[in-house]
Protein backbone atom coordinates (compact mmCIF):
# COMPACT_ATOMS: atom_id res chain seq x y z
CA UNK A 1 0.00 0.00 0.00
CA UNK A 2 0.99 3.35 -0.89
CA UNK A 3 1.56 6.68 1.10
CA UNK A 4 -1.20 8.94 0.91
CA UNK A 5 0.46 12.88 1.14
CA UNK A 6 -1.12 12.94 5.12
CA UNK A 7 0.69 10.11 5.68
CA UNK A 8 -2.44 7.77 6.08
CA UNK A 9 -2.16 4.88 4.55
CA UNK A 10 -4.27 4.23 1.04
CA UNK A 11 -7.88 2.31 1.00
CA UNK A 12 -8.43 0.18 -1.78
CA UNK A 13 -11.13 2.27 -3.77
CA UNK A 14 -14.42 0.66 -3.22
CA UNK A 15 -18.07 0.56 -4.77
CA UNK A 16 -20.92 2.19 -2.59
CA UNK A 17 -24.59 0.83 -2.15
CA UNK A 18 -27.18 3.29 -3.12
CA UNK A 19 -31.02 3.47 -3.43
CA UNK A 20 -32.90 5.34 -5.81
CA UNK A 21 -36.29 6.07 -7.26
CA UNK A 22 -35.79 5.87 -10.53
CA UNK A 23 -38.46 6.68 -12.70
CA UNK A 24 -41.10 5.44 -10.00
CA UNK A 25 -38.91 2.38 -9.81
CA UNK A 26 -36.89 1.12 -6.28
CA UNK A 27 -33.48 0.12 -7.89
CA UNK A 28 -30.33 -0.96 -5.49
CA UNK A 29 -27.10 -0.77 -7.21
CA UNK A 30 -23.41 -0.72 -6.32
CA UNK A 31 -21.64 2.80 -7.90
CA UNK A 32 -18.11 3.36 -7.33
CA UNK A 33 -17.59 7.30 -6.77
CA UNK A 34 -16.14 9.16 -9.77
CA UNK A 35 -19.48 7.59 -11.30
CA UNK A 36 -21.86 10.96 -12.82
CA UNK A 37 -24.96 10.29 -12.28
CA UNK A 38 -25.27 10.56 -16.31
CA UNK A 39 -22.83 7.45 -16.93
CA UNK A 40 -25.28 5.43 -14.12
CA UNK A 41 -28.28 6.27 -16.54
CA UNK A 42 -26.37 5.67 -20.24
CA UNK A 43 -23.76 3.37 -19.11
CA UNK A 44 -25.14 0.85 -16.33
CA UNK A 45 -28.95 1.14 -16.86
CA UNK A 46 -29.35 1.50 -20.28
CA UNK A 47 -30.96 4.70 -20.13
CA UNK A 48 -29.67 6.59 -23.10
CA UNK A 49 -32.31 9.09 -23.26
CA UNK A 50 -30.46 11.97 -20.83
CA UNK A 51 -27.45 13.00 -23.65
CA UNK A 52 -23.73 13.62 -23.10
CA UNK A 53 -23.49 17.27 -24.55
CA UNK A 54 -20.73 18.72 -23.30
CA UNK A 55 -20.45 16.82 -19.75
CA UNK A 56 -19.61 20.09 -18.51
CA UNK A 57 -22.96 21.40 -17.35
CA UNK A 58 -23.14 24.10 -20.44
CA UNK A 59 -25.32 22.63 -22.43
CA UNK A 60 -27.95 21.04 -20.46
CA UNK A 61 -28.34 18.13 -22.64
CA UNK A 62 -28.39 15.60 -19.40
CA UNK A 63 -31.15 17.55 -17.47
CA UNK A 64 -32.96 15.01 -14.94
CA UNK A 65 -35.34 15.90 -12.05
CA UNK A 66 -33.83 14.68 -8.77
CA UNK A 67 -36.96 15.19 -6.20
CA UNK A 68 -38.83 17.43 -8.46
CA UNK A 69 -35.93 20.14 -9.00
CA UNK A 70 -33.70 20.16 -12.27
CA UNK A 71 -30.09 19.50 -12.49
CA UNK A 72 -26.86 18.43 -14.44
CA UNK A 73 -26.89 14.96 -14.48
CA UNK A 74 -23.10 15.13 -15.98
CA UNK A 75 -21.94 17.02 -12.96
CA UNK A 76 -23.53 15.00 -10.31
CA UNK A 77 -22.01 11.92 -8.59
CA UNK A 78 -24.11 9.31 -8.63
CA UNK A 79 -23.11 8.35 -4.43
CA UNK A 80 -24.32 11.31 -4.01
CA UNK A 81 -28.16 10.68 -5.31
CA UNK A 82 -28.44 7.92 -2.38
CA UNK A 83 -32.09 8.23 -1.42
CA UNK A 84 -32.90 10.25 -4.14
CA UNK A 85 -35.90 10.11 -6.40
CA UNK A 86 -35.18 11.03 -9.84
CA UNK A 87 -36.66 11.36 -12.94
CA UNK A 88 -35.41 10.79 -16.73
CA UNK A 89 -37.16 11.32 -19.99
CA UNK A 90 -38.12 8.06 -19.93
CA UNK A 91 -40.43 8.44 -16.70
CA UNK A 92 -41.82 10.94 -17.73
CA UNK A 93 -45.09 9.16 -19.82
CA UNK A 94 -47.40 7.80 -18.12
CA UNK A 95 -47.75 4.02 -20.15
CA UNK A 96 -48.52 5.22 -24.01
CA UNK A 97 -49.52 8.65 -22.34
CA UNK A 98 -47.18 11.50 -23.21
CA UNK A 99 -46.62 13.90 -20.89
CA UNK A 100 -48.06 17.19 -21.76
CA UNK A 101 -44.64 19.23 -21.66
CA UNK A 102 -43.94 16.13 -24.45
CA UNK A 103 -47.11 16.73 -26.50
CA UNK A 104 -46.30 20.45 -26.91
CA UNK A 105 -42.99 19.73 -28.53
CA UNK A 106 -44.24 17.47 -31.12
CA UNK A 107 -47.09 19.77 -31.47
CA UNK A 108 -45.02 22.67 -32.27
CA UNK A 109 -42.48 20.95 -33.46
CA UNK A 110 -40.16 22.10 -30.94
CA UNK A 111 -36.91 20.36 -32.24
CA UNK A 112 -34.67 19.34 -35.66
CA UNK A 113 -31.83 16.79 -34.78
CA UNK A 114 -33.49 15.62 -31.07
CA UNK A 115 -30.23 15.78 -28.96
CA UNK A 116 -31.04 18.48 -26.36
CA UNK A 117 -35.10 17.19 -26.74
CA UNK A 118 -34.75 15.28 -23.37
CA UNK A 119 -33.02 17.59 -21.51
CA UNK A 120 -35.40 20.89 -22.63
CA UNK A 121 -38.39 18.71 -21.73
CA UNK A 122 -36.99 17.87 -18.73
CA UNK A 123 -36.09 20.80 -17.76
CA UNK A 124 -39.25 22.67 -18.78
CA UNK A 125 -40.70 20.33 -16.48
CA UNK A 126 -38.77 21.55 -13.85
CA UNK A 127 -39.44 25.35 -14.60
CA UNK A 128 -43.24 23.87 -14.01
CA UNK A 129 -42.20 22.88 -10.81
CA UNK A 130 -40.51 26.02 -9.72
CA UNK A 131 -43.28 28.49 -10.60
CA UNK A 132 -41.37 30.99 -11.35
CA UNK A 133 -41.91 31.55 -15.29
CA UNK A 134 -45.17 33.59 -15.93
CA UNK A 135 -44.21 34.87 -19.61
CA UNK A 136 -42.21 34.85 -22.57
CA UNK A 137 -39.69 36.33 -21.50
CA UNK A 138 -39.75 34.99 -18.42
CA UNK A 139 -39.26 31.76 -19.80
CA UNK A 140 -36.55 32.17 -22.09
CA UNK A 141 -34.71 33.45 -19.41
CA UNK A 142 -35.32 30.53 -17.15
CA UNK A 143 -34.61 28.14 -20.08
CA UNK A 144 -31.10 30.08 -20.84
CA UNK A 145 -29.50 26.72 -18.93
CA UNK A 146 -30.58 24.43 -22.49
CA UNK A 147 -28.67 24.93 -25.42
CA UNK A 148 -30.24 23.94 -28.89
CA UNK A 149 -27.68 24.19 -31.40
CA UNK A 150 -30.15 23.71 -34.04
CA UNK A 151 -31.40 27.09 -33.29
CA UNK A 152 -35.44 25.45 -32.60
CA UNK A 153 -35.77 28.22 -29.51
CA UNK A 154 -38.52 30.19 -30.74
CA UNK A 155 -40.38 27.08 -30.98
CA UNK A 156 -39.60 25.64 -27.92
CA UNK A 157 -40.39 28.24 -26.04
CA UNK A 158 -43.84 28.31 -27.95
CA UNK A 159 -44.50 24.56 -26.23
CA UNK A 160 -43.25 25.55 -22.86
CA UNK A 161 -45.59 28.35 -22.81
CA UNK A 162 -48.64 26.80 -23.96
CA UNK A 163 -48.21 23.53 -21.86
CA UNK A 164 -46.49 25.27 -18.32
CA UNK A 165 -49.95 25.52 -17.24
CA UNK A 166 -50.76 21.31 -17.62
CA UNK A 167 -48.02 20.52 -16.30
CA UNK A 168 -48.38 19.34 -12.08
CA UNK A 169 -45.77 18.54 -10.24
CA UNK A 170 -43.66 15.75 -11.63
CA UNK A 171 -40.51 13.73 -10.33
CA UNK A 172 -41.43 13.94 -6.60
CA UNK A 173 -41.78 16.99 -3.84
CA UNK A 174 -38.61 19.15 -3.40
CA UNK B 1 -11.21 12.25 -13.35
CA UNK B 2 -9.37 10.57 -10.99
CA UNK B 3 -10.21 7.78 -8.39
CA UNK B 4 -10.85 9.05 -5.00
CA UNK B 5 -11.91 7.60 -1.91
CA UNK B 6 -15.44 9.00 -0.58
CA UNK B 7 -17.03 9.37 3.08
CA UNK B 8 -20.15 11.17 4.04
CA UNK B 9 -19.79 11.90 7.13
CA UNK B 10 -23.24 12.96 9.45
CA UNK B 11 -21.61 16.28 11.58
CA UNK B 12 -19.35 19.06 11.02
CA UNK B 13 -17.21 18.14 13.68
CA UNK B 14 -16.44 14.87 11.59
CA UNK B 15 -16.32 16.40 8.37
CA UNK B 16 -13.68 18.73 9.57
CA UNK B 17 -11.44 15.91 11.06
CA UNK B 18 -11.85 14.22 7.98
CA UNK B 19 -10.26 17.02 6.10
CA UNK B 20 -6.43 16.79 4.81
CA UNK B 21 -4.80 18.93 2.15
CA UNK B 22 -5.67 16.19 -0.33
CA UNK B 23 -9.12 15.90 0.64
CA UNK B 24 -11.53 18.48 -0.64
CA UNK B 25 -15.01 18.83 0.98
CA UNK B 26 -17.64 18.41 -2.27
CA UNK B 27 -21.90 19.94 -1.77
CA UNK B 28 -22.91 21.06 -5.07
CA UNK B 29 -20.26 20.06 -7.44
CA UNK B 30 -20.54 22.26 -10.21
CA UNK B 31 -17.54 23.87 -10.33
CA UNK B 32 -15.01 20.86 -8.49
CA UNK B 33 -16.05 18.26 -10.68
CA UNK B 34 -15.62 20.45 -13.60
CA UNK B 35 -12.36 21.03 -12.28
CA UNK B 36 -11.39 17.19 -11.14
CA UNK B 37 -12.99 15.97 -15.02
CA UNK B 38 -9.69 18.62 -16.64
CA UNK B 39 -7.64 17.26 -13.72
CA UNK B 40 -6.97 20.66 -13.01
CA UNK B 41 -8.26 19.36 -9.57
CA UNK B 42 -7.18 16.02 -8.39
CA UNK B 43 -8.47 15.56 -4.76
CA UNK B 44 -7.86 12.06 -3.12
CA UNK B 45 -10.63 12.38 -1.11
CA UNK B 46 -14.26 13.89 -1.61
CA UNK B 47 -16.08 14.31 1.48
CA UNK B 48 -19.61 14.83 1.31
CA UNK B 49 -21.01 17.63 3.32
CA UNK B 50 -24.66 17.00 2.02
CA UNK B 51 -25.92 15.26 5.29
CA UNK B 52 -24.36 17.99 7.30
CA UNK B 53 -27.59 20.63 9.13
CA UNK B 54 -26.62 23.53 7.12
CA UNK B 55 -29.78 23.79 5.30
CA UNK B 56 -31.53 26.62 7.44
CA UNK B 57 -31.92 30.13 6.37
CA UNK B 58 -33.06 31.94 10.32
CA UNK B 59 -32.98 35.37 11.53
CA UNK B 60 -30.53 36.67 13.97
CA UNK B 61 -30.64 38.53 16.97
CA UNK B 62 -29.37 41.40 15.67
CA UNK B 63 -32.42 41.68 12.62
CA UNK B 64 -30.03 39.81 10.11
CA UNK B 65 -29.94 36.52 8.65
CA UNK B 66 -28.24 33.39 8.46
CA UNK B 67 -27.77 31.53 6.08
CA UNK B 68 -26.66 27.71 5.99
CA UNK B 69 -24.07 26.54 3.93
CA UNK B 70 -25.86 23.87 2.44
CA UNK B 71 -29.22 26.46 1.03
CA UNK B 72 -28.95 26.00 -3.36
CA UNK B 73 -28.38 29.08 -4.78
CA UNK B 74 -32.27 28.99 -6.65
CA UNK B 75 -33.42 28.46 -2.67
CA UNK B 76 -31.55 31.33 -1.36
CA UNK B 77 -32.35 33.91 -4.39
CA UNK B 78 -35.79 32.73 -3.96
CA UNK B 79 -36.07 32.91 -0.22
CA UNK B 80 -38.82 35.20 0.60
CA UNK B 81 -36.83 36.87 3.42
CA UNK B 82 -33.72 37.64 0.86
CA UNK B 83 -36.19 38.57 -2.08
CA UNK B 84 -37.88 41.20 0.54
CA UNK B 85 -35.19 42.16 2.45
CA UNK B 86 -31.68 41.57 0.46
CA UNK B 87 -33.22 42.36 -3.30
CA UNK B 88 -29.56 42.80 -4.56
CA UNK B 89 -28.48 39.62 -3.52
CA UNK B 90 -31.99 37.77 -4.78
CA UNK B 91 -30.77 39.85 -8.12
CA UNK B 92 -27.29 38.61 -8.09
CA UNK B 93 -27.71 34.93 -8.17
CA UNK B 94 -30.09 35.27 -10.93
CA UNK B 95 -28.04 36.64 -13.33
CA UNK B 96 -25.52 34.14 -12.30
CA UNK B 97 -25.11 30.41 -13.85
CA UNK B 98 -27.97 28.65 -15.16
CA UNK B 99 -31.72 27.18 -13.12
CA UNK B 100 -29.97 23.46 -13.15
CA UNK B 101 -26.39 25.19 -11.62
CA UNK B 102 -28.21 26.99 -9.54
CA UNK B 103 -30.42 24.06 -7.90
CA UNK B 104 -27.53 22.06 -7.45
CA UNK B 105 -24.70 24.98 -6.17
CA UNK B 106 -24.15 25.46 -2.58
CA UNK B 107 -23.97 28.92 -0.52
CA UNK B 108 -20.50 27.80 0.88
CA UNK B 109 -19.20 26.12 -2.42
CA UNK B 110 -20.22 29.86 -4.53
CA UNK B 111 -17.56 31.62 -2.78
CA UNK B 112 -14.95 28.60 -3.64
CA UNK B 113 -15.59 28.54 -7.43
CA UNK B 114 -12.20 28.91 -9.05
CA UNK B 115 -11.55 31.61 -12.11
CA UNK B 116 -12.74 30.65 -15.32
CA UNK B 117 -9.34 32.06 -16.84
CA UNK B 118 -8.54 30.04 -19.92
CA UNK B 119 -5.39 29.07 -19.27
CA UNK B 120 -5.71 27.95 -15.35
CA UNK B 121 -8.19 25.73 -17.18
CA UNK B 122 -5.75 23.98 -19.85
CA UNK B 123 -3.85 21.74 -18.24
CA UNK B 124 -1.15 21.92 -21.28
CA UNK B 125 0.06 25.34 -20.24
CA UNK B 126 1.29 27.10 -17.47
CA UNK B 127 -0.24 28.70 -14.70
CA UNK B 128 0.87 30.31 -11.30
CA UNK B 129 -2.38 29.88 -9.97
CA UNK B 130 -2.36 26.13 -10.93
CA UNK B 131 1.53 25.32 -10.61
CA UNK B 132 3.16 28.12 -8.55
CA UNK B 133 6.00 29.09 -10.28
CA UNK B 134 5.13 28.11 -13.79
CA UNK B 135 4.33 30.98 -15.27
CA UNK B 136 0.79 33.47 -16.91
CA UNK B 137 0.80 33.52 -20.40
CA UNK B 138 -2.34 35.26 -19.31
CA UNK B 139 -0.97 38.38 -18.81
CA UNK B 140 0.52 38.71 -22.87
CA UNK B 141 -1.58 36.32 -23.91
CA UNK B 142 -5.34 36.20 -24.62
CA UNK B 143 -6.55 38.30 -21.71
CA UNK B 144 -10.23 40.14 -22.90
CA UNK B 145 -11.59 38.68 -19.95
CA UNK B 146 -9.09 39.28 -17.13
CA UNK B 147 -8.63 41.75 -14.32
CA UNK B 148 -8.06 45.48 -14.73
CA UNK B 149 -7.62 46.07 -10.64
CA UNK B 150 -5.60 44.64 -7.97
CA UNK B 151 -3.90 42.04 -10.19
CA UNK B 152 -0.23 40.96 -10.24
CA UNK B 153 2.56 39.82 -12.38
CA UNK B 154 1.73 36.88 -10.67
CA UNK B 155 -1.58 36.54 -11.74
CA UNK B 156 -4.38 38.30 -13.17
CA UNK B 157 -7.77 36.23 -13.20
CA UNK B 158 -11.01 37.18 -11.90
CA UNK B 159 -13.09 36.30 -9.36
CA UNK B 160 -15.88 34.25 -11.50
CA UNK B 161 -19.33 34.51 -8.73
CA UNK B 162 -22.24 37.26 -9.02
CA UNK B 163 -23.38 36.12 -5.93
CA UNK B 164 -19.96 37.32 -3.80
CA UNK B 165 -20.28 40.65 -5.44
CA UNK B 166 -23.37 41.41 -3.43
CA UNK B 167 -21.87 39.58 -0.16
CA UNK B 168 -19.51 42.21 -0.56
CA UNK B 169 -21.39 44.76 -0.75
CA UNK B 170 -23.74 43.66 1.97
CA UNK B 171 -20.67 43.21 4.33
CA UNK B 172 -21.62 39.86 4.72
CA UNK B 173 -19.41 37.18 7.40
CA UNK B 174 -18.19 34.20 6.68
CA UNK B 175 -18.61 31.42 9.72
CA UNK B 176 -15.97 28.80 9.48
CA UNK B 177 -15.26 25.50 11.08
CA UNK B 178 -12.35 23.81 11.37
CA UNK B 179 -10.09 21.16 13.78
CA UNK B 180 -9.24 24.44 15.88
CA UNK B 181 -12.75 25.58 15.96
CA UNK B 182 -14.91 27.93 14.60
CA UNK B 183 -14.00 31.52 13.83
CA UNK B 184 -15.97 34.37 11.63
CA UNK B 185 -14.43 36.31 8.59
CA UNK B 186 -15.53 39.44 7.09
CA UNK B 187 -16.57 39.25 3.76
CA UNK B 188 -14.04 41.95 2.47
CA UNK B 189 -11.34 39.54 3.83
CA UNK B 190 -12.51 36.36 2.90
CA UNK B 191 -10.88 36.51 -0.72
CA UNK B 192 -7.85 36.92 -1.82
CA UNK B 193 -5.86 39.10 -4.17
CA UNK B 194 -3.62 36.96 -5.99
CA UNK B 195 0.07 38.87 -4.89
CA UNK B 196 2.63 35.98 -5.25
CA UNK B 197 0.41 33.84 -4.13
CA UNK B 198 -2.56 32.98 -6.69
CA UNK B 199 -2.84 29.56 -5.87
CA UNK B 200 -4.37 30.72 -2.68
CA UNK B 201 -7.81 32.22 -3.28
CA UNK B 202 -8.98 32.73 -0.17
CA UNK B 203 -8.07 32.34 3.42
CA UNK B 204 -9.77 29.23 4.49
CA UNK B 205 -7.51 26.45 6.09
CA UNK B 206 -7.43 23.01 4.70
CA UNK B 207 -9.62 22.04 7.94
CA UNK B 208 -11.71 24.15 7.32
CA UNK B 209 -15.52 24.41 6.13
CA UNK B 210 -17.69 27.48 5.60
CA UNK B 211 -20.52 26.48 7.90
CA UNK B 212 -22.55 29.66 7.08
CA UNK B 213 -23.13 33.29 5.46
CA UNK B 214 -24.63 36.21 7.50
CA UNK B 215 -26.12 39.26 6.66
CA UNK B 216 -26.31 42.28 9.09
CA UNK B 217 -29.57 43.86 9.17
CA UNK B 218 -29.20 47.17 6.88
CA UNK B 219 -31.35 50.00 5.54
CA UNK B 220 -30.52 49.50 1.28
CA UNK B 221 -33.04 46.95 0.50
CA UNK B 222 -35.16 49.71 -1.28
CA UNK B 223 -32.62 51.31 -3.35
CA UNK B 224 -30.10 48.81 -4.95
CA UNK B 225 -29.56 46.95 -8.06
CA UNK B 226 -27.37 44.82 -9.44
CA UNK B 227 -26.14 45.25 -13.30
CA UNK B 228 -24.49 42.71 -15.19
CA UNK B 229 -22.91 42.94 -18.61
CA UNK B 230 -21.70 39.94 -20.33
CA UNK B 231 -21.31 38.51 -24.02
CA UNK B 232 -24.39 36.80 -24.16
CA UNK B 233 -28.33 37.79 -22.68
CA UNK B 234 -28.02 35.34 -20.56
CA UNK B 235 -25.98 32.10 -19.05
CA UNK B 236 -22.54 33.78 -19.15
CA UNK B 237 -19.89 34.97 -16.69
CA UNK B 238 -19.67 38.48 -16.10
CA UNK B 239 -17.42 41.08 -18.14
CA UNK B 240 -18.22 43.68 -15.85
CA UNK B 241 -20.57 43.56 -13.36
CA UNK B 242 -22.08 46.02 -10.25
CA UNK B 243 -23.33 45.77 -7.26
CA UNK B 244 -25.28 49.20 -6.13
CA UNK B 245 -26.91 50.18 -2.74
CA UNK B 246 -27.63 53.77 -1.61
CA UNK B 247 -29.82 54.60 1.51
CA UNK B 248 -31.37 58.14 0.76
CA UNK B 249 -32.91 60.51 2.40
CA UNK B 250 -34.89 62.68 -0.33
CA UNK B 251 -31.87 63.06 -2.50
CA UNK B 252 -29.23 62.93 -0.25
CA UNK B 253 -27.54 59.64 -0.03
CA UNK B 254 -26.90 58.41 3.67
CA UNK B 255 -25.08 55.47 2.62
CA UNK B 256 -23.73 54.10 0.11
CA UNK B 257 -22.35 50.60 -1.23
CA UNK B 258 -20.31 49.56 -4.27
CA UNK B 259 -18.85 46.67 -5.40
CA UNK B 260 -17.09 45.45 -8.85
CA UNK B 261 -17.54 42.12 -10.21
CA UNK B 262 -15.56 40.46 -13.22
CA UNK B 263 -12.62 42.92 -12.55
CA UNK B 264 -10.43 41.27 -10.30
CA UNK B 265 -9.23 38.42 -8.28
CA UNK B 266 -11.96 39.42 -5.57
CA UNK B 267 -15.05 41.27 -5.56
CA UNK B 268 -13.64 44.74 -5.52
CA UNK B 269 -14.82 47.42 -3.24
CA UNK B 270 -13.39 51.12 -1.93
CA UNK B 271 -14.48 51.89 1.07
CA UNK B 272 -13.73 55.36 0.58
CA UNK B 273 -15.36 55.54 -2.34
CA UNK B 274 -18.48 54.91 -0.79
CA UNK B 275 -17.50 57.31 2.35
CA UNK B 276 -17.23 60.14 -0.48
CA UNK B 277 -21.21 59.67 -1.44
CA UNK B 278 -22.34 60.23 2.18
CA UNK B 279 -23.92 63.21 1.84
CA UNK B 280 -23.95 64.30 -1.70
CA UNK B 281 -27.19 63.99 -3.77
CA UNK B 282 -28.54 61.75 -6.12
CA UNK B 283 -26.91 63.02 -10.07
CA UNK B 284 -24.86 62.07 -12.94
CA UNK B 285 -22.33 63.91 -11.43
CA UNK B 286 -22.38 62.30 -8.19
CA UNK B 287 -22.15 58.51 -9.70
CA UNK B 288 -19.72 59.69 -12.67
CA UNK B 289 -17.42 60.83 -9.80
CA UNK B 290 -17.73 57.97 -7.48
CA UNK B 291 -16.77 55.95 -10.94
CA UNK B 292 -13.60 57.97 -11.66
CA UNK B 293 -12.45 57.35 -8.16
CA UNK B 294 -12.78 53.71 -7.81
CA UNK B 295 -11.43 53.27 -11.08
CA UNK B 296 -8.47 55.56 -10.96
CA UNK B 297 -5.80 52.87 -10.51
CA UNK B 298 -7.46 50.62 -13.17
CA UNK B 299 -4.08 49.52 -15.45
CA UNK B 300 -5.49 47.94 -19.04
CA UNK B 301 -4.09 44.68 -20.28
CA UNK B 302 -3.31 44.23 -24.35
CA UNK B 303 -7.18 43.17 -24.72
CA UNK B 304 -9.23 44.32 -21.80
CA UNK B 305 -8.91 47.99 -21.86
CA UNK B 306 -12.81 48.09 -22.92
CA UNK B 307 -13.50 47.37 -19.25
CA UNK B 308 -12.63 50.13 -17.79
CA UNK B 309 -15.05 51.58 -19.85
CA UNK B 310 -17.30 49.71 -19.72
CA UNK B 311 -17.11 49.44 -16.00
CA UNK B 312 -17.49 53.28 -15.67
CA UNK B 313 -20.46 53.68 -17.46
CA UNK B 314 -22.00 50.44 -15.39
CA UNK B 315 -21.26 52.03 -11.98
CA UNK B 316 -23.01 54.97 -13.17
CA UNK B 317 -25.85 52.93 -14.30
CA UNK B 318 -26.52 50.53 -11.51
CA UNK B 319 -25.66 53.60 -8.86
CA UNK B 320 -28.34 55.33 -10.98
CA UNK B 321 -30.99 52.79 -11.05
CA UNK B 322 -30.28 51.69 -7.84
CA UNK B 323 -31.21 55.39 -7.02
CA UNK B 324 -35.27 55.09 -8.42
CA UNK B 325 -35.30 51.38 -7.88
CA UNK B 326 -38.77 50.92 -5.17
CA UNK B 327 -40.19 53.91 -6.72
CA UNK B 328 -43.50 54.27 -7.46
CA UNK B 329 -43.42 54.62 -11.53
Amino acid sequence: MSATPNGAAAQPFVAHPIRLTLNGQDRQLSVLPWTTLLDLLREQLDLVGSKKGCDHGQCGACTVLRDGKRINACLTLAVMCDGAELTTIEGLADGDQLHPMQQAFIKHDAFQCGYCTPGQICSAVGLANEGRAHDSAQIQELMSGNLCRCGAYNNIRAAVEEALPACSNVGGKP
Amino acid sequence: MNPFQYSKPADVHEAVHLSSAASRFIAGGTNLLDLMKENISRPEHLIDITGLPLNAIEETAGGGLRIGALVSNADLAWHPLIEQRYPLLSQAILAGASPQLRNMASTGGNLLQRTRCYYFYDATVPCNKREPGSGCPARTGLNRIHAILGASEQCVATHPSDMCVALAALEARVHVEGRGGARVIEFADFHRLPGDAPQRDNQLADDELITAIELPADNLARHSHYLKIRDRASYAFALVSVAAALELDGDEIIDARLALGGVAHKPWRDRAVEASLIGRTVSRETFSDAAEALLQDAEPLQHNGFKIKLARRAIIRALSDAAVAGEQP
